[in-house]
């Protein structure tokens, strides 16, 4: 018969299963077993067959050649490509900008919403006026008022007398990727925002007093209380935030197309497996860009559990 | 809960302000009343309508069509006409404006063996890469392919196959402000780039006085396939070769990187800087709106300037683009063609749709109502098709044709055109053309010996 589980056994000495576990364990699995089924079908899946072509010579419109396997070729070429290896250095550099400022710009925010003040409802409604935009509409917005010729930021800064001309934002190589980087900040903020706001609220009120009673000041407060309590909420931002804007697409491709200087990632990726047609090079570019980004998830995942108390 | 009714106010506040700008931006569209044009001259009527409407009645196609100037309210007028007298409805859906965008939508189409597009626009350089995949054309509407000028027809026949029909002609024109010739005291448009730019600085100069938002030349110099045409105009017209000649590539040349390095220094002086974002459409409102003294574009822009409600209507005209120094001046050949794809489940009725588009009447009626250059040569010479597109006169029309290097490159133009454009903009935006061109050549010779 089968006993009753017995609570904390001994560390080091296996647990034997009871027959109730196993029923339970197998009852998990048959009811996670749809789940699984729509990820392999959704994301195992096409991943492998990824992986396969990249190992391939595919092309799209394949005429005469016929597809084969040409084992670690894409990837000796892909080594080499000068193309590649800008728009990983543009994505990165990209990413760099807009995860920090979104990261302190959002934090800030949240703390300024998460405290009392009349009219914070609202306030928190309107934040996020921007996140809810679609983002190649936003960018189309931006792209107009933006514009050397009759956009609208340029026809202030000159009225202002901060500029002393129109400036071409978006064509000049050099305040391009400003541009791009400031429209993804005012979009995506409110959403770092909002996060973090869902991890300040969490926070005890009665930590804070405890800490008033002590004489610890507000920067105090926030060193020692906020930020600490905070790290899984900041830990999911950033992982979030790193991960999406390793991937952008929509703004860059709206603002610039096929520009080959403002080239990211993903844009190099599409239009070599779209443009050029060559499917199975666009694979080793795809598992490139995977590695690239799963290298980031595990350095942050490593860094924040090693300073975890 | 005094929340509650904050968010609520909230909600309608952003509703409202929704609905505002959204009834601005419907109504704020200033934008030459092309349908009326359109009213003026209706579409043809379809010949042979009742013994079509016998057969293929009821059946519904889809036709991948235009999307650059007034070009979509063409198709639906058509379309309309053709659905009227037939019977088969023909869904009309506008193709992304960039001609590179369209050309991988037709791709991802013919190799998925989709049989959801019937018939398309296909580019003049298009009919190498796509002739596996598209009906030969020959035994229905070979008879009537005789009409049309005899090397376009040439251009659309692959391997003795006809895999697309002529449907409107294109090729580059130098647009340029007859009043403002006239008030900086020029007799006629410049013949050389030099004096283009000369030009262009002395009218901007002046006439930027009053309207800061005036420039001197404006172009196609985004990246994307409209750049490839321009380029090829400024460097052929300057002794540059064509790219790829003779098999083999050739811009790396001195007489290319003068050219443009000259056009380089021009970008934000008498150009607006933001012109290497500048698509055809840019181009158009640029010029239609009074803010520029030249633009080069296709015969379509002239249309749209000519039509009454228009701000530079009867002060412009059209002339050949002007050449480098000991060149002669050339035109880019564009045009397209329609092409029946072979995954179609109504070829038939697509073709009968195929054979009212390309017909003389329908060419007329495109050359009317919107400037587009007829493919049959015959039309060229009828009075009302002439009043409508004086850039058909001699002068301007017999100028040298040049054709981007599509036959040499087959299924791989995109890439190759892609690394064209791709280098010509990275040279309009600041690199010195010595830096790219090397690159480019070797580049496109490596596609060159792609299979």
């Amino acid at each position: 018969m089968s006993s009753v589980a017995t609570p904390a056994p001994v560390s080091g000495r296996r647990r034997r299963r009871t027959k109730l576990q196993r029923r339970q364990s197998r009852l998990a699995w048959l009811l996670l077993l749809p789940a699984l089924a729509v990820v392999a079908f959704v994301a195992i899946y096409p991943l492998g067959k990824t992986v396969y072509q990249s190992f391939t010579n595919q092309e799209f419109l394949a005429g005469i050649t016929p597809t084969k396997w040409v084992g670690l070729e894409n990837y000796r070429t892909l080594w080499h490509d000068t193309l590649f290896r800008n728009s990983v250095i543009e994505t990165v550099k990209f990413t760099l900008i807009t995860v920090s400022f979104e990261f302190v710009l959002g934090l800030v925010i949240a703390l300024v919403v998460n405290s009392s003040f009349k009219g914070r409802g609202l306030m928190r409604a309107v934040m996020l006026v921007p996140w809810a935009i679609p983002t190649v509409v936003a960018a189309k917005m931006w792209q107009w008022m933006l514009d050397d010729v009759f956009g609208v930021v340029n026809d202030i800064g000159v009225r202002t007398g901060i500029l002393s001309h129109p400036h071409a934002w978006i064509s000049d190589p050099a305040t391009a990727l400003a541009s791009v980087c400031a429209v993804d900040i005012w979009k995506t903020t409110p959403f770092v925002a909002l996060l973090l706001l869902a991890g300040l609220q969490v926070i005890p009120r009665d930590l804070y007093e405890a800490a008033d009673v002590d004489g610890a000041g507000p920067v105090q407060q926030f060193f020692r209380i906020t930020l600490p309590l905070l790290r899984p909420a900041i830990l999911v931002v950033l992982i979030f935030r790193t991960l999406d804007a390793l991937r952008v697409f929509d703004v860059f491709y709206v603002f610039f197309g096929q520009r080959p200087d403002t080239q990211t990632m993903a844009i190099y990726n599409q239009s070599t497996i779209v443009g050029d047609g060559h499917v199975g090079y666009g694979a080793a570019i795809s598992v490139a860009i995977f590695l690239i980004i799963s290298l980031f998830v595990v350095i942050y995942v490593t860094f924040v559990r090693v300073t975890d108390e | 809960m005094k929340h509650r009714a904050l968010l609520i106010v909230a909600g309608l506040v952003g509703a409202g302000t929704l609905a505002v700008s959204l009834s601005v931006a419907a109504a704020g569209t200033s934008r030459p009343a092309a349908p009326a044009k359109a009213a003026a001259y209706p579409a043809p009527k379809v010949p042979n309508a009742a013994a079509i409407k016998a057969k293929y009645h009821g059946q519904k196609i889809t036709f991948v069509g235009d999307s650059v100037g007034n070009g979509h309210v063409r198709d639906l007028a058509l379309a309309k006409r053709f659905t009227k007298d037939t019977g088969i409805k023909v869904n009309v859906v506008p193709h992304p404006a960039a001609s590179d965008q369209a050309y991988s939508d037709l791709v991802r189409n013919f190799s998925q063996k989709s049989s959801s597009i019937d018939v398309a626009m296909i580019d003049v350089v298009w009919p190498g890469a796509f002739a596996p995949y598209l009906v030969d054309l020959k035994p229905k509407l070979g008879k009537q392919s005789k009409i049309h000028a005899p090397g376009i027809v040439a251009a659309d026949t692959v391997g003795g196959k006809l895999v697309a029909m002529p449907w409107f002609g294109d090729f580059g024109l130098l647009y340029y402000r007859t009043d403002l010739l006239t008030k900086y005291g020029y007799s006629k448009p410049p013949t050389s780039w030099s004096q283009l730019f000369a030009m262009a600085k002395k009218i901007q100069t002046g006439e930027q006085k009053s309207n800061p938002s005036f420039y001197g030349f404006v172009f196609q110099g985004n990246a994307y396939e409209g750049l490839t045409c321009n380029a090829l105009e400024w460097i052929a017209s300057a002794g540059g070769g064509h790219y790829i000649d003779n098999g083999k590539a050739s811009i790396n040349n001195s007489k290319a990187q003068t050219i443009l390095d000259a056009m380089r220094a021009q970008i934000g002086k008498i150009t607006p800087r933001g012109v290497t974002s500048y698509q055809e459409d840019q181009t158009e409102h640029a010029f239609d709106n009074g803010d520029a003294a030249f633009a080069r574009n296709w015969p379509y822009q002239y249309g749209i300037g000519a039509t009454a409600g228009s701000k530079v209507k009867g002060k412009f005209s059209v002339a050949p683009l002007p050449h480098g120094a000991n060149g002669k001046s050339v035109a880019t050949v564009g045009g397209w063609q329609l092409a029946v794809s072979k995954y179609s489940k109504h070829k038939d009725a697509t073709i009968e749709f195929v054979r009212y588009m390309t017909s003389k009447p329908v060419e007329k009626f495109d050359a009317i109502t919107n400037s587009n250059v007829p493919t049959i040569p015959s039309l060229a010479k009828d009075k009302q098709v002439y009043k409508t597109n004086p850039y058909l006169k001699p002068a301007t029309a017999s100028v040298a044709r040049v054709a981007r290097p599509s036959k040499f490159l087959k299924t791989h133009y995109n890439e190759a055109s892609k690394a064209i454009f791709q280098g010509i903009n990275q040279i309009l935006n600041g690199t010195p053309a010595k830096s790219v061109l090397p690159a480019l050549q070797s580049k496109l010779n490596t596609i060159l010996k792609e299979k």
